[in-house]
């Protein structure tokens, strides 16, 4: 079990080291950060002062450890927008995101898990047809035109939804949470409906595919021929053994909500870690935009990790597998 | 505490009263983006000195008309002896936030700090030697050489408390560059008319009116500011009413929401230039298929690409009408500009066809075109109709269109054969853009000479500009410098921004050409 | 594919049309008659690929050659004359061009990004899985655990990093030609991992086979052989990853274009159309918007159904 945690450990050291690399590789190119921090009214000499002091004329390889050493202790430098810790800046943000991404899973897993059933038991239907063309119609869209469509329709024609923000927060001392107003939890709607599309279509299909995959297993064909209702044997046994694969892919893709959350944030002015990314990028704040891409690999590296630990604790035969290893 | 219960105390006064009480007005106003730092002196950007103007005060400032108006200060004059010397007489009784008293130790302590190594400010006042105060009302300002320009240059210098600022350890600019944050970024402690209540960064900073304010209480108590980084969102949410103002506002949708009820649009002219700017010098372009001589330093070529250019069409289909076509790269506003320097030719393609064939270019030739896309208003729009009308003219060009944070360091690292940039003019005055645009290309002047010109006849008379303290022989030797450049085509200028802010049909607010409006100017309909 | 019925006894001359006979009888082809949502899904995607191709030749203008436009012509709204007096029967947009013609070769451009990129995925997933299941060890770890992060990032992030790297690489005045190739190459390198998990499964089901050993001792390259036999065997999900992988390249590019990066305005692709055709969303001009958006969506959803209808076409367990 240690060996097994160590050598894991071991790659994900070496997942976060790849992504701070290529990071930082992307981050010399996207642009000059000194232009777009002294402004018109600067000479040619203050732009190569302001260079040399921010160490940007160190050799590459300079510049990465010294960002790797200051990551190991939580340091990610000032932005150089907001002249603000970056730490502090992507804290603040945080809560946003992960309410937005909590909100999108939620709706993503009940619907999708729901549909799917429904698409499976009735793999002939009319209306599975129906949903299942539908489906395709959310991962045919550009995220960013149903974000815009949907403030049309909602916030500008019906007048219903707020078009932007977050709404009133509550501060909980170190979390800030939309969940416990009105005007929050009204924001959350179009925004979380929006990023949930995606990852709806996904699980559904899941959900159908191992559902028609276990019912024909000849473990549900028994418990038929053992008089079990249909409904014991859908829900009680199907579905049991449907979930577990689909709430690890779940699992897996709360780290790909966050990222893919980018888009839905821009289009929302939502104020989360993704904006904060995306209005970095405008103006070259490579602190932040560092900090951000090492954080959401972080929160994969961390998601895999425990999925994979859960795995093992589940499942005998790698416990097995581990034990006679050892 | 104290400002809940003014609220409190205002809404009562209002209910029960009724009619003829200031109410309490709060106006959710939404742009683009945010305000970098609350640290007066650390940026000099525009979006930060709005936001800033209405928590600290400046000496002078600008009116809507662009006049140099008082401010902190009542008189500044030239010292009577002695022409290197400006003298600034203060206003008596204004008071800091916390309750302070300003004083002129206030303004030589902001300005020697504005001036200071961390300050982006720096460069205003770069011809500062010293900064002393000479009573409490009155500070004195010891220039290198005669400077007699300098008030323009102040416009946007916050006076801070010194005293504040040695309690709270700010009396440096934050020096971010070294890693290092600082309580003036975060807090402020300013004379003007509101007061910081609340402040999240990027999402929504609140402001309550300062009761102690010299001027007249303002008719909008309280400001919500909401910074919305999508054009559409944004529109959105005015026009879904989550938002009172708008600032700005994309031209597309002027017509929309000037016709749609309940919401109006201000327009008005911006101090900004949009213009073409193209490589001088023998050596060949590095995108063209021309390899042996540069078509760009051919004047004929020059004439041939203005009279490609239909500046009116560009206003009126891509601008919508949102701009002011223009002959000469500096906006009215600008101390040099006439109306005759303003004038441009008619569009003329077959002129220029034979223009080109004069030139010993019948073919044309093909150059890479620089434009930015997120920078100017509809900017990568305006590139793309002009890569179509050099089209027609047999000069074929490719587009690269890049994010400002992209465009600047090619326009800067003189990696560019042809591009479009914008010109700001914060002085007021042409010297400013003969500095940075037409002077050769050095370590202190001609930054943004892109197009490497250079004419060491104007190099001197822009120097002279500097310290030239007789204002009519100024003026004349700014016309003869405009000469040259328009004769030139040093620059291929096509119109100056217009801004426009949308709004609540009942509120008021005026257009300002440094796109720095106020709340303070706000009216509200009755 | 091996599981369809062959007829091997059939004499030589006749094999030509006795296999299309018999491609005619098999059970894709009798599940696509029986599905009229695929019937029509495919007639709408050659209809759209077929107009974009053709588009020099049936576009009624040529939006890409910016000397035979008149910016007065903007903002012509569809089924009009524009203020020069040309007729244009989907309007024009904000610089004059005809936003039937520009559909047309957007969507070029559009097809032209999605399948090259969906073959460069096809290509380097197919053989790095071929190497991860066939020599396993270090090779196999490696590959598959770069193939694992890859698949937890979203692919756009992935291409913006890409295309951002590209673009530092190459000098300024060289980016707008090449432009399209690092949309390619961007795009292409976010979406191989799906193509080599399921080639690496398959090869090492085969790479126990005894054949594999007797091609070794040989002296034939393990790879040629395994290329032959693991290759048909996964020709079927690779189709079909294949298939949903350019629906997905095609709004990649669409993505990428609204965050500013990708071809230039000058050429514009679907994206970049509904990138410009956003702004005027709510000024009224909604044509320039909601013609490319709504090709766009066709496209990408009848592809979308062409892959999902193969997938189960594919795959007899589900019928």
């Amino acid at each position: 079990m240690l060996a097994f945690i160590a050598r894991r450990l071991f790659q994900s050291v070496i997942v976060m080291l790849a992504v701070a690399f290529i990071a930082f590789m992307v981050f010399r190119y996207v642009g000059d950060p000194v232009s777009s921090m002294l402004g018109q009214d600067s000479t040619l000499a203050d732009h190569a002062a302001l260079r040399e002091r921010l160490g940007l004329n160190e050799p590459f390889y300079i510049q990465f450890f010294s960002f790797v050493g200051n990551a190991l202790q939580g340091q990610f430098g000032i932005s150089y927008r907001l002249q603000q810790p970056v730490s502090q800046l992507i804290m603040e943000r945080l809560p946003a995101t992960i309410e937005l991404a909590f909100a999108s899973a939620s709706i993503a897993l009940v619907l999708g898990v729901v549909l799917g059933i429904y698409t499976a038991l009735r793999p002939r239907a009319f209306s599975t047809g129906v949903i299942m063309t539908a489906s395709l119609i959310g991962v045919s869209l550009p995220t960013f035109l149903i974000g815009i469509g949907l403030i049309y329709v909602f916030a500008v024609e019906l007048k219903v939804l707020p078009s932007f923000g977050r709404g009133e927060v509550v501060d909980l001392g170190w979390w800030r949470t939309g969940f416990l107003t009105e005007s929050g939890l009204r924001s959350i709607i179009l925004p979380a409906i929006t990023l949930s599309l995606f990852q709806l279509t996904l699980i559904m299909r899941l959900v159908r595919a191992e559902m028609l995959e276990v019912l024909r297993t000849d473990y549900i064909r028994f418990a038929k021929a053992r008089g079990l209702s249909q409904r014991a044997i859908n829900f009680g046994h199907a579905l049991k053994n449907t979930m577990v694969p689909v709430i690890t892919i779940t699992g897996l893709q709360l780290g790909s909500v966050i990222a893919f959350a980018i888009i839905t944030e821009t289009v929302f002015q939502w104020p989360g870690v993704g904006s904060l990314f995306v209005n970095s990028v405008a103006v070259v704040d490579v602190p932040v935009m560092a900090a951000y891409l090492v954080f959401v690999a972080l929160v994969f590296v961390v998601i895999n990790l425990i999925v994979d630990i859960l795995y093992f604790i589940v499942d005998p035969r790698l416990r097995d597998g581990a034990k006679s290893g050892r | 505490m104290h400002t809940s219960l003014t609220r409190i105390a205002a809404v009562l006064i209002a209910s029960t009263m009724l009619a003829g009480v200031a109410q309490a007005e709060t106006v959710r106003w939404a742009r683009s983006s945010d305000s970098l730092t609350l640290d007066p002196h650390s940026q000099n950007q525009g979006v930060t000195h709005t936001f800033a103007h209405h928590i600290y005060e400046t000496l002078m400032w600008r009116d809507t008309e662009g006049t140099l108006i008082p401010r902190l200060a009542t008189e500044w004059y030239v010292k009577e002896d002695d022409p290197t010397v400006w003298v600034f007489k203060l206003r008596e009784g204004v008071k800091f936030h916390d309750g302070a008293d300003f004083t002129a130790e206030d303004v030589v302590f902001s300005l020697d700090r504005a001036r200071s190594e961390g300050s982006n400010l720096k460069q205003l006042h770069a011809e500062v030697a010293e900064v002393r105060a000479v009573d409490d009302y009155t500070v004195e300002v010891q220039m290198v050489g005669p400077s007699p320009l300098y008030p323009n240059n102040v416009t946007n210098t916050f006076i801070m408390d010194k005293t504040w600022s040695e309690t709270n350890n700010v009396e440096e600019v934050q020096d971010f560059a070294a890693g290092e944050s600082n309580y003036a970024v975060l807090n402020t402690n300013g004379t003007g008319p509101y007061m910081l209540t609340s402040r999240e960064v990027d999402v929504r900073s609140v402001l309550s009116v300062f009761d102690g304010w010299w001027g007249e209480a303002p008719a909008v108590t309280e400001i919500v500011y909401l910074p919305i980084a999508d054009n559409a969102t944004r529109i959105a949410a005015l026009l879904s009413g989550d938002v009172d103002i708008v600032q700005d506002v994309p031209v597309q949708d002027i017509e929309r929401l000037q016709n749609s009820a309940g919401f109006k649009v201000e327009t008005g002219p911006e101090n900004r230039v949009i213009y073409f700017g193209y490589r001088f010098g023998d050596e060949p372009l590095r995108s063209s298929n021309i390899t042996d001589s540069n078509p760009f330093d051919n004047p004929l070529v020059r004439e041939a690409m203005e009279l490609a250019l239909d500046r009116d069409a560009i206003q009126q289909v891509v601008m919508r009408g949102n701009s002011i076509p223009t002959g000469v790269a500096t906006p009215p506003f600008v101390n040099g500009w006439t109306e005759e320097l303003d004038q441009y030719p008619a569009p003329d393609v077959e002129r220029a066809k034979e223009l080109l064939a004069e030139a010993g270019y019948p073919d044309g030739f093909s150059v890479t075109l620089d434009t930015p896309n997120n920078r100017y208003v509809n900017d990568e729009a305006i590139s793309t109709a002009y890569v179509g009308m050099l089209g027609q003219i047999g000069i074929d060009v490719t587009l690269a269109s890049r994010p400002i944070a992209e465009h600047s360091p090619i326009i800067l690292g003189d990696e560019t054969d042809f591009y479009l940039l914008g010109w700001g003019v914060p002085t007021f005055d042409s010297a400013y853009i003969f500095n940075d645009l037409v002077h050769t290309k050095t370590d202190t002047h001609g930054t943004y000479n892109v197009g490497g010109y250079s004419n060491p006849e104007l190099d001197e008379k822009i120097i002279s500009l500097g310290t030239e303290t007789d204002l009519d022989a100024r003026d004349a030797t700014i016309a003869e410098i405009w000469e040259v450049v328009k004769a030139d085509r040093v620059l291929l200028p096509v119109h100056n921004q217009t801004l426009a802010y949308a709004m609540r049909e009942d509120i008021t607010l005026p257009v300002h050409p440094e796109n720095q409006p106020n709340m303070t100017t706000v009216v509200f309909a009755e | 594919m091996t599981d369809l019925p062959h007829s091997p006894e059939q004499p030589v001359v006749a094999a030509k049309t006795s296999r299309w006979r018999t491609f005619l009888k098999s059970d894709i082809v009798w599940s696509y008659r029986h599905s009229p949502v695929t019937i029509v899904a495919s007639i709408v995607a050659l209809v759209l690929i077929l107009m974009a191709v053709l588009a020099p030749w049936i576009a009624p203008y040529n939006p890409f050659n910016p000397a035979t436009l008149n910016l007065m012509d903007g903002f012509t709204p569809p089924n009009s004359n524009s203020f020069a007096g040309s007729y244009f029967i989907l309007g024009t947009d904000n610089q004059g061009r005809d936003v039937l013609s520009t559909i047309m070769y957007g969507s070029r451009v559009s097809l032209f990004v999605g399948f090259s990129a969906t073959l460069f995925a096809m290509v380097m997933g197919v053989g790095l899985g071929l190497v991860a299941g066939y020599l396993g060890g270090i090779w196999d770890a490696v590959i598959m655990r770069v193939a694992d992060v890859q698949l937890s990032f979203p692919a756009i992030l992935i291409a913006l990093l890409i295309f951002g790297v590209a673009r530092g690489l190459i000098p300024p005045n060289q980016q707008e030609g090449a432009a399209i190739w690092v949309l390619i190459l961007a795009i292409g390198l976010a979406n191989w991992a799906q193509f080599a998990r399921t080639v690496r499964g398959a090869t090492m089901v085969e790479r126990q086979k005894d054949y594999v050993s007797a091609a070794r001792i040989l002296g034939v390259n393990p790879f040629i052989i395994l290329l032959r036999h693991v290759l048909p065997n996964v020709m079927g999900p690779v189709l079909v990853i294949g298939t949903i992988g350019l629906a997905l390249a095609i709004i990649e590019e669409a993505t990428l274009s609204y965050l500013g990066v990708g071809v230039p305005p000058t050429q514009p692709s679907l994206g970049t159309l509904i990138r410009i055709g956003q702004q005027f969303l709510f000024s009224g001009e909604w044509w320039i918007l909601l013609f490319p958006a709504v090709t766009l969506v066709l496209l990408a959803l009848s592809v979308n159904l062409l892959g999902d209808w193969l997938r189960d076409a594919l795959n007899p367990k589900l019928r």
